[in-house]
């Protein structure tokens, strides 16, 4: 089955400050769980831009959403894109959440664009019978995304900001401390994706175990160029490829 | 001029090794040639060059690791591997499960020692059918210049090399040099068998909005269409001053690529960034190939050389 496929915009449009929402119509089959990702070709630029999936349905004729910051030119080509365009895409990549876990209510912890793949992940989660929590976090109120969203599907949504424009003051793991100090032992995984610093304090900090959806700079994005290894206990691991989800316990922070 | 597909031969010779057609994914940019059974059966290509092994295991440099470029990347790897015993005892028997013929194993080293001992464990292994020698590595005992820089230095490691092994060994230049010809006859007095150019150009690029330099190691190597001129002079040269076989690398993303290279004087091909922006590029190059050849009357791909 060809893995590079085109899919046609069906929506592009400004949803905060700096974060585009993409929708897109296609052959969907290949991504098979939330926090995958999938690698955008872009005409004029020679790399790729890996975009983690936001949210999807699995179906020949499927769609796909993704929410993207406006951060450099090939995100920025991409928020010129008018609907009927179409993208190359190579689809269905990387290994996604483990929505199987054994938790009861788990707390979905995203920072800024991590929020991205909370959607998915949080319907899968609703499917399974789980009560997830959602703490997202934002510099600023004009920033946030996704509250409506996750609220919609009954998931109680906690949003901070870093200048306290809205929501809890302070980074997502102060909305997520002080939340565990009113409802003590009831959070029993967590689910987290977003900037590099805040990854590092969930894992010095989490006494309960979960993963992580980590980000860095990719070249192939399927396994084969060595470009963005982690150093995990068992070795170095890609996270395009391995990953970009890895369990809290398996990283190893420098 | 009529033709028929029938007629159109894509075999190459680099001497006793026959490929079935020139096209081999460049070392580092297939992994250890298997994974890659998601998009194709590996077995149409002519081989696989394997990424760069070293004696001990390498992490590699931090990240990030790429710069993207007009026409081409940055990467700075830093030839993460798992160290020689590793890749046979692990890597090997995975890449031989896929590719069911001969592969090329690329030994990277530090010290002459670490070549000659690498070269020697991987010259046992029957799925080898060729050692590409990447002397684009520092040298520590040298003040840390890269010994495909300097004439004495080649000749010395592949001296030492040639001792220990059976295989055929086929040695990567680096084009960070001021007069490459003088390099490759340098290896080959020195009894290296073939020659493969080029590694990466040493390359930068710096964000405009922190000031700093994209890639954590600062330079790395740049590859990529960009430096594809670069690629085909140089093979011209060395195929030209020299008289073993020269595997053209550098730049190459299309079937007309190909053709000019070989035109150039190249053997065979090795194809590296193009594989990361398209996990198909080989696969649709192979298939293109006799349609180009088609189209300018080619019917073998031996005898291109001007
Ligand atoms: C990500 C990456 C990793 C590489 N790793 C190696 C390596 O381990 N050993 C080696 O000899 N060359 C390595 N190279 C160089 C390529 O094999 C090739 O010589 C070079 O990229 C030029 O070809 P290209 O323009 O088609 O990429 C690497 C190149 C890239 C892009
Ligand atoms: S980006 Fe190439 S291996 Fe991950």
């Amino acid at each position: 089955m060809n893995r590079d496929i085109f899919l046609e915009i069906t929506e592009n449009f400004r949803i905060a400050s700096k974060t585009m929402k993409m929708v897109l119509h296609g052959d969907t089959r290949l991504i098979t769980a939330p926090g995958q990702f999938v690698n955008l070709k872009l005409e004029g630029k020679y790399l790729r831009r890996p975009i983690s999936v936001g949210d999807y349905d699995s179906s020949e004729s499927g769609s796909l959403t993704l929410f993207y910051d406006i951060v450099g030119e090939g995100t920025a080509k991409m928020s010129k894109m008018r609907p009927g365009e179409k993208i190359q895409i190579l689809m269905g990549l990387g290994n996604g959440f483990d929505t199987h876990m054994d938790c009861k209510k788990p707390a979905l912890i995203g920072g800024g664009i991590g929020c991205a793949p909370m959607l998915a992940l949080a319907k899968h989660l609703n499917v399974e019978g789980k009560k997830p929590v959602a703490f997202l976090g934002f510099n600023t109120r004009k920033d946030v995304v996704l509250f409506e969203e996750l609220t919609k599907l009954g998931v109680e949504t906690i949003i901070s900001t870093v200048d306290g424009t809205e929501g809890v003051k302070g980074f997502v793991t102060d909305a997520y401390n002080s939340y565990c100090t009113q409802h003590p032992d009831e959070i029993d995984y967590f689910y987290a994706c977003g900037p590099m610093p805040m990854l590092k304090a969930l894992s010095d900090t989490m006494k309960i175990d979960g993963e992580l959806s980590l980000d860095e700079r990719m070249a192939c994005g399927f396994g084969i160029c060595m470009c963005c290894s982690v150093r995990t206990k068992d070795g170095a691991r890609r996270i395009c490829k391995d990953g970009p989800i890895f369990r809290k316990e398996d990283l190893i922070w420098k | 001029m009529e033709m028929k597909n029938g007629e159109i031969d894509l075999s190459v010779d680099l001497g006793s090794l026959k490929l079935d057609n020139p096209i081999i994914p460049a070392s580092g940019c297939f992994g250890f040639g298997y994974g890659m059974e998601d998009y194709y059966d590996v077995n149409i290509l002519g081989s696989i060059s394997l990424k760069g092994t070293t004696l001990e295991p390498r992490f590699g440099n931090p990240l990030p690791r790429v710069a993207e470029c007009e026409a081409g990347l940055i990467n700075s790897v830093g030839l993460q591997n798992p160290g020689i015993h590793k890749v046979i005892e692990e890597e090997l028997p995975k890449a031989a499960k896929v590719f069911k013929k001969p592969l090329i194993a690329n030994i990277s080293g530090f010290s002459i020692e670490e070549y000659v001992e690498c070269c020697r464990l991987i010259d046992t292994q029957e799925c080898i059918g060729l050692i590409e020698l990447n002397v684009s590595c520092p040298n520590v005992h040298g003040g840390g210049m890269s010994f495909g820089t300097s004439r004495e230095d080649v000749a010395k490691v592949i001296k030492e090399v040639k001792r220990v092994i059976t295989k055929p060994l086929y040695v990567k230049l680096t084009p960070n040099v001021t007069d490459i010809v003088s390099i490759g006859l340098a290896a080959q007095e020195a009894g290296a068998d073939g020659l493969v150019a080029i590694n990466t150009m040493l390359g930068m690029r710096i964000d405009l909005k922190t000031r700093r330099p994209v890639i954590a190691n600062i330079m790395g190597g740049f590859s990529g269409p960009a430096i594809f001129p670069v690629a085909l002079r140089m093979v011209y040269q060395l195929s030209h001053a020299c008289s073993i076989p020269v595997i053209g690398c550098g730049g190459i993303s299309s079937a007309k690529d190909v053709l000019e290279m070989m035109i150039g004087g190249a053997s065979a091909v090795e194809i590296g960034a193009a594989n990361l922006i398209n996990p198909y590029a080989c696969k649709e190059i192979i298939e293109n190939l006799p349609v180009e050849m088609e189209k300018l009357g080619i019917t073998n791909l031996k005898e291109l050389k001007i």
